[in-house]
């Protein structure tokens, strides 16, 4: 999979937990989930479930606390997916 | 004397109609809500059948945002937003995001038992080591506060915003909680209602109580048969009822229209003695918190121009009736107009004291009694106590002016709350 898909459906997963005065085309690879995009934190344990579904891996608890921007969660994503 | 209380806005969703215009015509004509539940069947229940309100054309986006929607909010959830969002704008009251909250406007709303299908599901997971999926919403969907704590989120409430919970009595104690409050000053304003989910999981506990009728599976329109004769117990129901309360200055002062005043009422409990049990009231504490009321609201039992009775369909409908009949010192014809709306919904439990508040309250806006449906039969036991003509089959134009409604409920519960029509001039 290329850097370039795994961007495509990070947005795709984020999207629909962006806030209302955040748009689609604000998800770019180095948004920060929390500070830039807004999405509350509550959301971004649903988001690593909506991950690791798509994905078909298992995200720890370090994985997560490494997950704060676009750009780390697709490292992270690759780092599994070739273990 | 506190401050007097009005209602200015309503909202409901119940198993016969979604939606206030919807719902007094149901009631006005008597239409059923009741129907077969294929899942219930599926899972060997004795009653199949149970009341559900339709949702299926409501737009849920214009009550949820889309991260709330993506969560699947169970069902009383859902019942509870329409009905309570409906009610604020009914009330013609806005929703402001970009603002401070509104320190003077505070939500009640009550519940049984919140997100039971989706309880089940986290157990499930919970059970099979993967607490780590449950996701975000599992504690917000299944806390029983969660259905206040969405409508004070939504609506931007500052004031308190709890839920109450009281089994069967749970819609008639929350409008008390909230008269009291704005009655001392404490707030200006409170949204009021209760919820109730749907489904085997919520009913399930009642069937095997054997207090559901079983003989009406392939004819549900017939089975809630609340003071007849041929009543064989309650229809489980579902749904949610909201009102708003408000001081009659606040709503004088931003012109709103009024429903009707609240004069008062009385909660109180049987102890479970004297006949009381955990499932059947005492007959004393029912008359005493039917005449607490009267004296609460500041009126003679003959002013009483009708009753909406809890009345659930069980052998119990005549030792209600005689309750009223003794606490009112009123019997055959002086005895005030009684029905319920259990007939067409069911008992919708935790929702029935709100969705019925509602329908009590657009009696006096009618200006009609709603007919009682299936009671052609009436239990001779109670007409023993009051005349026929007091138990309207159809609706009838008689414009009340005060309506006692009462609920009482499991834990040997009562509440009664008396409404009064206000002209809007005053």
């Amino acid at each position: 999979m290329t850097e370039s898909q795994y961007y495509q459906k990070l947005k795709s997963i984020v999207s629909p937990y962006l806030p209302e005065d955040v748009s689609v085309d604000q998800i770019q690879a180095d948004s920060h989930f929390i500070r830039e995009l807004n999405i509350n934190s509550a959301n971004l344990v649903d988001i690593v479930l909506d991950v690791e579904d798509e994905f078909d891996i298992v995200l720890e608890n370090e994985d997560m606390e490494a997950m704060q921007t676009v750009r780390d969660a697709m490292a992270i994503i690759e780092r599994k997916r070739s273990v | 004397m506190g401050k007097r209380v009005v209602i200015t806005g309503m909202g409901v969703c119940a198993p016969n109609a979604v939606g206030l215009e919807q719902f007094k015509s149901a009631l006005s004509s008597g239409r059923n809500g009741i129907h077969f539940q294929q899942e219930l069947q599926d899972l060997n229940f004795g009653c199949q059948i149970a009341g559900k309100p339709d949702i299926n054309k409501v737009e849920l986006n214009k009550y949820f945002n889309s991260v709330q929607l993506k969560s699947e909010p169970g069902s009383g959830l859902v019942y509870g937003v329409i009905a309570g969002t409906d009610a604020w704008k009914d009330a013609g009251l806005e929703i402001k995001n970009d603002s401070e909250p509104d320190w003077e406007t505070g939500v009640i709303f009550g519940t049984g038992l919140l997100g039971v299908d989706r309880f089940r599901e986290s157990v499930l997971q919970i059970d099979q080591g993967q607490v780590r999926r449950l996701g975000s919403t599992a504690v917000v969907h299944t806390m029983a506060s969660g259905i206040s704590a969405y409508l004070g989120g939504i609506l931007g409430c500052g004031n308190q915003v709890t839920t109450n919970s009281s089994a069967c009595t749970t819609g008639t104690e929350g409008i008390l909680i909230a008269w009291e409050r704005i009655r001392q000053g404490s707030a200006q304003r409170m949204l009021v209602g209760s919820t109730s989910d749907s489904g085997p999981y919520i009913w399930g506990g009642f069937d095997a109580l054997r207090i559901l009728p079983r003989a009406y599976n392939d004819n549900p329109g017939k089975a809630s048969r609340p003071m007849s004769a041929t009543a064989t117990g309650f229809v489980p129901g579902s749904g949610a009822g909201a009102l708003v309360l408000e001081s009659l200055e606040s709503a004088r002062n931003r012109g709103a229209r009024i429903y009707a005043e609240v004069l008062g009422g009385t909660v109180n409990s049987g102890g479970q003695r004297q006949g009381g049990s955990m499932t059947a009231p005492n007959p004393f504490a029912v008359q005493r918190c039917i005449q607490h009321s009267l004296e609460v609201a500041g009126i003679e039992a003959r002013e009483i121009d009708a009753i909406n009775g809890h009345l659930t369909a069980t052998s119990k409908d005549a030792e209600e009736i005689m309750n009223w009949s003794i606490a009112l010192g009123l019997r055959a014809k002086e005895f005030p107009y009684i029905n319920s709306f259990k007939s067409t919904i069911g008992h919708c439990l935790a929702a029935a004291g709100s969705i019925e508040s509602v329908g009590a309250v657009l009696q006096l806006k009618e200006g009609q009694v709603f007919g009682n449906v299936n009671c052609h039969d009436l239990d001779p036991a109670i007409e023993d106590i009051i005349h026929r003509s007091r138990v309207p089959e159809n609706t009838i134009p008689v414009s009340p002016e005060i309506i006692a409604k009462a609920s009482f409920g499991f834990g040997d519960v009562n509440a009664c709350v008396i409404f009064k029509k206000i002209s809007e001039e005053i």
